[in-house]
């Protein structure tokens, strides 16, 4: 086991940073229901973190813990070196932690560009009057997140559609869009809930290079669900497991991949 | 110039003044709605207590009197002093934020994901609530409106005489508008521009627009639901003092000036619940129409006093043929 605090080299040459968000002994009940029941995982600087198991498996309810939607009955969270206190989604965004919705939450009715920026907003700090008379400072941020925006657009090639209403585009782009959103707010961790989902072989290629291509070229630290196994263990770093809200598995693809709880859990044994 | 159609283009530019006053008001719902999905009921009973509590705060009066002078067996009404009209204003402004944000916490905070009839109800409630407080505070005689700059110059009342002149000469008809009509002309599109400059280019306008269109990916990018409320409901209570001062200095502070509300709620049929310019071009449209209708078709034919229904019935073929107004969001239904 790795220490914590240390970053490694993996077998293939990425470079993995210290612990940047920790989960311990995470209970989630909905009524009687136990969503998740005492997880504990850890998402290390810089990889790619995924989270996968079959249908109704406690996925989206630990991004959800996550992303501060909902709050779990037990259980710790821990983010950069500290433990956070149960927070609003809205707070938890400002201290960084971008997220994506598996069936895509975007301002249908603003444009490409508008909803990018609405990314930005943590990053927007000038006054009020400062902003409405649109003068010194304000104008220099305004510059500077439109910047940051145009270059995220850019790089997930949507410069096209740039003013297009959203409500217009196609699933596949919108989920492009979306992650633009997310990508924008410069996040220290970036949630993605099921990137995939619903689209066909070639947009699942595209989104799958796009995901690589962020890790590598802004060094964004990426958590994300999918219950596409195939997807999951090329793009991912490490890989926890989840099957009735419990966590089977944890560790590289390879190593899951060989695991026999993983592996009854995806061909589907019987449970007593 | 003929008279006939001169008095018409009198007719219609009465019309829109009166139009400019009924959009007032219809901007206050429009913020409300797009932002929460709550439809105010009270916005209306909101004009009417800031209006109350700007002559009130103008006058020097001690608020809660009566009750204080039963509760305490004192006499006492006024402070023995008057503030400056812009002073009041701002204190005005200050007591509806505060009142914006009392609604939030103590109303609509604990039925958030409601269904919208239990939020309208809930806003029904509000205003009668409101309409009390607003008489205990300050006393439910009439009271008249001025707003002054400074001694003698004043929000004007009466007809603009220079128009008047310099029409009569030019045209040989003297055309009659009310001063305070076009003061409060100005006044709603400084506002509407004011509104749409804020709502464009800066961060909390973006929050709130990102609230107005999805919640949940609103949270997302780390704005707070609840301060965007507060936020618009601020926003509303501003609305509700201009359209106040517009509406009390023409007719005085009075119970009745709360029924404005209903004027309102044609205009939004027409302009449509979400959409800002809607509910100008519905409000000029509804002041237009019945002002024409009443002087061509309905004090000739009808009897006159159409204006008390005219813009009930637009509306109404408004339901029928285009239900989401003219700039509504289109009601798509997919099976």
């Amino acid at each position: 086991m790795k220490d914590t605090a240390d970053s490694y080299v993996t077998a293939d040459g990425r470079t993995i940073g210290p612990v940047v968000m920790e989960m311990k002994n995470i209970t989630l009940r909905f009524g009687g229901v136990e969503a998740i029941k005492d997880i504990s995982f850890d998402i290390r600087q810089g990889e790619i973190r995924a989270i996968i198991g079959p249908n109704g498996a406690g996925k989206s309810s630990m991004l959800n813990v996550i992303s501060g939607f909902y709050i779990p009955q037990e259980g710790e969270v821990w983010y950069k070196g500290s433990r956070r206190p149960p927070m609003k989604p809205f707070q938890v965004a400002q201290q960084g932690i971008a997220r994506t919705f598996q069936n895509i939450a975007l301002f249908e009715g603003m444009s490409v560009l508008d909803n990018v920026m609405t990314g930005r907003l943590t990053h927007m700090k000038t006054g009020l009057l400062a902003q409405s008379f649109w003068k010194g400072a304000a104008e220099r941020e305004e510059v500077e997140n439109r910047e940051v925006a145009e270059k995220i657009i850019d790089f997930l090639e949507i410069q096209a559609i740039r003013k297009t209403p959203v409500a217009r585009l196609p699933y596949g782009l919108k989920k492009r869009v979306e992650l633009a959103r997310a990508l924008a707010a410069e996040p220290s961790i970036l949630l993605l809930d099921e990137p995939m989902a619903g689209m066909n072989v070639e947009e699942k290629e595209d989104m799958s290079r796009f995901i690589l291509d962020v890790n590598d070229e802004f060094g964004t630290t990426i958590a994300l669900i999918e219950h596409d196994m195939g997807v999951v263990m090329d793009l991912s770093d490490r890989v926890v497991v989840m099957d009735y809200g419990k966590k089977i598995g944890d560790g590289t693809p390879s190593e899951v991949r060989n695991n026999q709880a993983v592996i009854d859990a995806y061909l589907g044994v019987a449970h007593d | 110039m003929n008279e006939q159609l001169a008095f018409t283009i009198e007719v219609f530019a009465n019309g829109l003044m009166a139009g400019v006053l009924y959009a007032l008001v219809a901007l206050g719902f429009v913020l409300i709605y797009k932002a929460s999905g709550i439809f105010n009921y009270a916005q209306g009973v909101m004009a009417l207590f800031a209006a109350m509590t700007l002559v009130g705060i103008q006058n020097g009066q001690v608020p809660f009197a009566h009750l204080i002078n039963a509760i305490f067996g004192t006499e006492v009404h006024h402070f023995g002093w008057s503030v400056h009209s812009f002073a009041a204003i701002l204190l005005t402004v200050v007591v509806m934020i505060a009142l914006a944000w009392a609604v939030q916490q103590f109303v609509f905070k604990h039925l958030v994901g409601q269904e919208p009839i239990i939020l309208f109800m809930a806003t029904i409630g509000l205003a009668y609530f409101l309409e009390g407080v607003a008489d205990l505070m300050w006393g439910s005689e009439l009271k008249a409106l001025n707003v002054c700059a400074s001694e003698g110059n004043c929000l004007p009342q009466g007809m603009n005489v220079w128009l008047e002149g310099t029409t009569y000469e030019a045209l040989g008809y003297g055309f009659f508008i009310d001063n305070l009509d076009i003061v409060a002309s100005i006044v709603a599109a400084i506002l509407v521009i004011g509104l749409v400059i804020f709502a464009q280019y800066t961060k909390q306008g973006r929050a709130m627009r990102a609230v107005a269109d999805d919640h949940q990916a609103a949270l997302s990018v780390g704005v707070s639901l609840n301060f965007i409320w507060v936020l618009v409901w601020s926003l509303a209570g501003f609305v509700a003092l201009v359209a106040g001062i517009m509406w009390g200095a023409k007719s005085g502070v009075q119970f009745s000036l709360s029924l404005i509300a209903l004027k309102a709620l044609p205009v939004l049929m027409l302009g449509g619940f979400t959409s800002i310019p809607g509910a100008i071009v519905g409000g000029l449209i509804i002041g237009v129409g019945e002002k024409l209708f009443e002087f061509l078709i309905g004090a000739p034919y009808l009897g006159g006093a159409t204006e008390n229904w005219f813009a009930y019935m637009l509306a109404l073929l408004f339901l029928v043929f285009r239900p989401q107004g003219l700039f509504g969001e289109k009601i798509i239904e997919r099976v």
